[in-house]
């Protein structure tokens, strides 16, 4: 890394992690503790750290034109050095006003919208519409497509983590896992391709079950991938999960405690790795999930790299979900009893799921019309990206690459 | 809301107020109103023997009445209406409980729904615009207990204009989230460190998801200055 700003040297090194000193906590020598909150950390992102010996502080812009930001996030750094002080995230540059739209049409017109907030975990994002909207209607899916739902879910969460791993990697520097990651995520979507006919914004559930029935061979070539990425993430870990370089550049980077994290609202593997083991699907158990036998990985860090191995083993979870769902596919339809005009009674409706990047809501008010009065998304990312600022403050710039890169946001989500 | 608890007809306040720009397509033909809320819930009385993969879930109960708001009950609500009396009121709607409470007591119910009940992760915060109503606006908080696995919802009515205290100082993710409500809705949050536009650029000027603002609607001028061409659209 760079020129050193007069600052103790041991912060400048990257091979010095395992000693850098402990990240954000280490505020107290700046005398700057008003405004802290809960865990200790200013939450409030109103106070910036002073610089050291008063040295001109530096702002940067980063994004949103920035390969490392996964979209168009621009974040104003705040520098002392290389040292980050402080940050700020502009969005909106992806906003497509979702909610508006949502309005604006009628419940089934606006479903496929849903898979352009997260266009990476689509299938997710239509579960939760889906289901909501369901809850609305006061429907259930039939057995049969809660099935089909929760095997693609799995697959697609899958494929998320996987897209994630690949990025999160390269943007640290490591350039093989994302060929890896891309290759396997493959065989996912050409499952999803056969299944639905697209690959990314999927559109595979209705309101009330599913539009296709599986097509034939679907089970044995989902069992097939099972068997085939199974020994992938092996690989994966070889690759990484005792890398040198890998554990100095995430490890005690980026850490968020507990009381931090649900106090910034953080969801998903950010909020596991930090200790909390909370995963809606166990919580308050939807589709067919309650059914099924696995477990909820959890950190203990809440560092970068604790985010990385919750997230490797929900991987290997969630092919143990989908192992037992589709060993178990009941017979039946696959679509509810659902009005063709779609008009839910007046009421409002919270429903949200577990989406690879945390909970994933939606609120509907409905006024007993075809079209939703209101419909909000509570988007994971979104809340997701506020810990930003908490997560990078006292580290070096590039660890703000790492750090963004862990919390997997998808800009699509954040902005809507 | 409250009204719909006394009298269940089909068209109670809320939903009474049309969209101003909503074309319904071919939906008020067939259904004369009195009729609504048969319409979703027909189908599942006459199903074939067929369908009896179906059946185990809702179908049975309530169905032709349609779905209504019920008085909800429990602990919770009773401490809180024992201190505080008519300015709070607990219902629950298909399974999920939510509080309607004055706005005067906004920031301390919250608090205390924190502090002494353990809602300690705020999930959302957000509004619902009722542009005929005295009150215009409904705001609203998701709030989830850890440990006691459980939802709640808050909402309170405030009129246009009128500002309401911002809950970052009780849990700070409220920070972005009522960034975005201001965005969309233009309520202020009184309190809040940073009250700016978050989605939309700053110097945009309406506010989006008020139900007065078109869904082509756009500020003209910030896009001819900043974008340099005519329209959007």
């Amino acid at each position: 890394m760079s020129a050193p700003t007069g600052e103790d040297t041991k912060n400048i090194s990257h091979l010095a992690a395992p000693n850098r000193e402990n990240s954000n906590r280490e505020n107290s020598d700046r005398g700057e503790t008003e405004g802290k909150n809960v865990g200790g950390n200013d939450l409030t992102f109103a106070n910036p750290d002073k610089t050291y010996l008063d040295s001109n502080e530096l702002i940067i812009n980063m994004g949103p034109q920035h390969p490392a930001t996964h979209g168009v996030l621009r974040v104003i750094l705040k520098l002392d050095g290389e040292k980050v002080l402080g940050t700020e995230c502009i969005i909106g540059y992806l906003h497509r006003g979702v909610e508006k739209i949502a309005e604006n049409r009628t419940y089934t017109m606006f479903n496929p919208y849903v898979d352009r907030m997260d266009y990476v975990a689509a299938v997710s994002n239509g579960l939760g519409y889906c289901e909501a909207v369901e809850k609305l209607l006061n429907v259930e899916a039939t057995p049969r497509a809660k099935y089909i739902r929760v095997i693609l879910t799995e697959l697609n969460r899958i494929a998320s983590h996987q897209l994630w791993l690949g990025t999160h990697a390269l943007d640290i520097g490591a350039m093989t896992p994302l060929f890896y990651t891309f290759r396997d995520r493959e065989e996912i979507l050409k499952i999803f391709e056969k299944y639905c006919g697209a690959r990314l914004t999927t559109h595979a559930f209705r309101i009330g079950g599913c539009q296709y029935e599986t097509y034939a061979g679907f089970e044995k070539e989902v069992k097939n991938f099972l068997i085939f990425v199974a020994p992938k993430i092996n690989e994966y870990e070889t690759l990484l999960t005792t890398n040198r370089i890998w554990m100095e550049r995430t490890k005690n980077v980026g850490v968020i405690s507990a009381a931090d994290a649900i106090a910034l609202g953080v969801t998903g593997p950010v909020l596991r790795a930090s200790g909390v083991k909370w995963d809606l699907r166990k919580a308050q158990p939807y589709a067919a999930y309650s059914e099924f036998d696995f477990e909820i990985p959890v950190g203990t860090n809440g560092d970068t790299y604790d985010r990385y191995l919750v997230r490797m083993a929900e991987m290997r979870q969630s092919l143990r979900i989908i192992e037992q769902a589709v060993n178990g596919i009941p017979e039946g339809p696959i679509m509810a009893k659902v009005p063709k005009v779609i008009k839910p009674p007046v009421g409002e409706i919270y429903h949200s799921i577990e989406s690879p990047k945390g909970e994933l809501g939606y609120f509907i008010v409905s006024d007993g019309s075809t079209q939703p009065y209101r419909l909000r998304v509570r988007p994971p990312s979104f809340v997701n990206l506020q810990a930003l600022d908490v997560m990078v403050r006292g580290l070096l710039v590039a660890d703000v690459v790492a750090v963004i890169g862990t919390i997997d946001i998808v800009l699509g989500e954040v902005d809507r | 809301m409250a009204d719909d608890a006394k009298t269940p007809a089909p068209p109670p306040p809320p939903g009474g107020e049309k969209k101003p720009t909503a074309q319904k397509p071919a939906a008020p033909v067939p259904d004369p109103p009195p009729v609504k809320p048969v319409a979703p819930v027909a189908p599942a009385k006459p199903a074939v023997p067929a369908d009896s993969a179906t059946p185990p879930n809702p179908a049975a109960p309530a169905k032709p009445a349609g779905p209504v708001p019920l008085l909800w009950t429990s602990p919770l609500v009773e401490k809180y209406r024992s201190q505080y009396g008519t300015a709070l009121e607990g219902q629950t709607y298909l399974g999920q409980n939510y509080l309607t409470v004055k706005s005067e007591l906004i920031p301390n119910i919250l608090r205390l729904l924190r502090d002494d009940e353990q809602f300690d992760y705020c999930v959302d915060i957000t509004a619902v615009h009722y542009p005929k109503r005295e009150k215009q606006f409904d705001v609203l908080w998701i709030l989830y207990s850890f440990p006691r696995n459980e939802r709640i919802r808050l909402t309170t009515q405030i009129a246009d204009g009128a500002s309401i205290p911002s809950s970052v100082s009780i849990w700070p993710t409220a920070n972005w989230l009522e960034r975005e409500v201001y965005d969309m809705f233009g309520i202020q949050f009184e309190g809040h460190p940073d009250l700016k536009r978050i989605l939309l650029p700053d110097g945009w000027k309406g506010f989006p998801l008020r139900k007065d603002y078109g869904i082509l609607q756009q500020d003209k001028e910030w896009v001819q200055i900043n974008l340099g061409i005519e329209s959007g659209q």
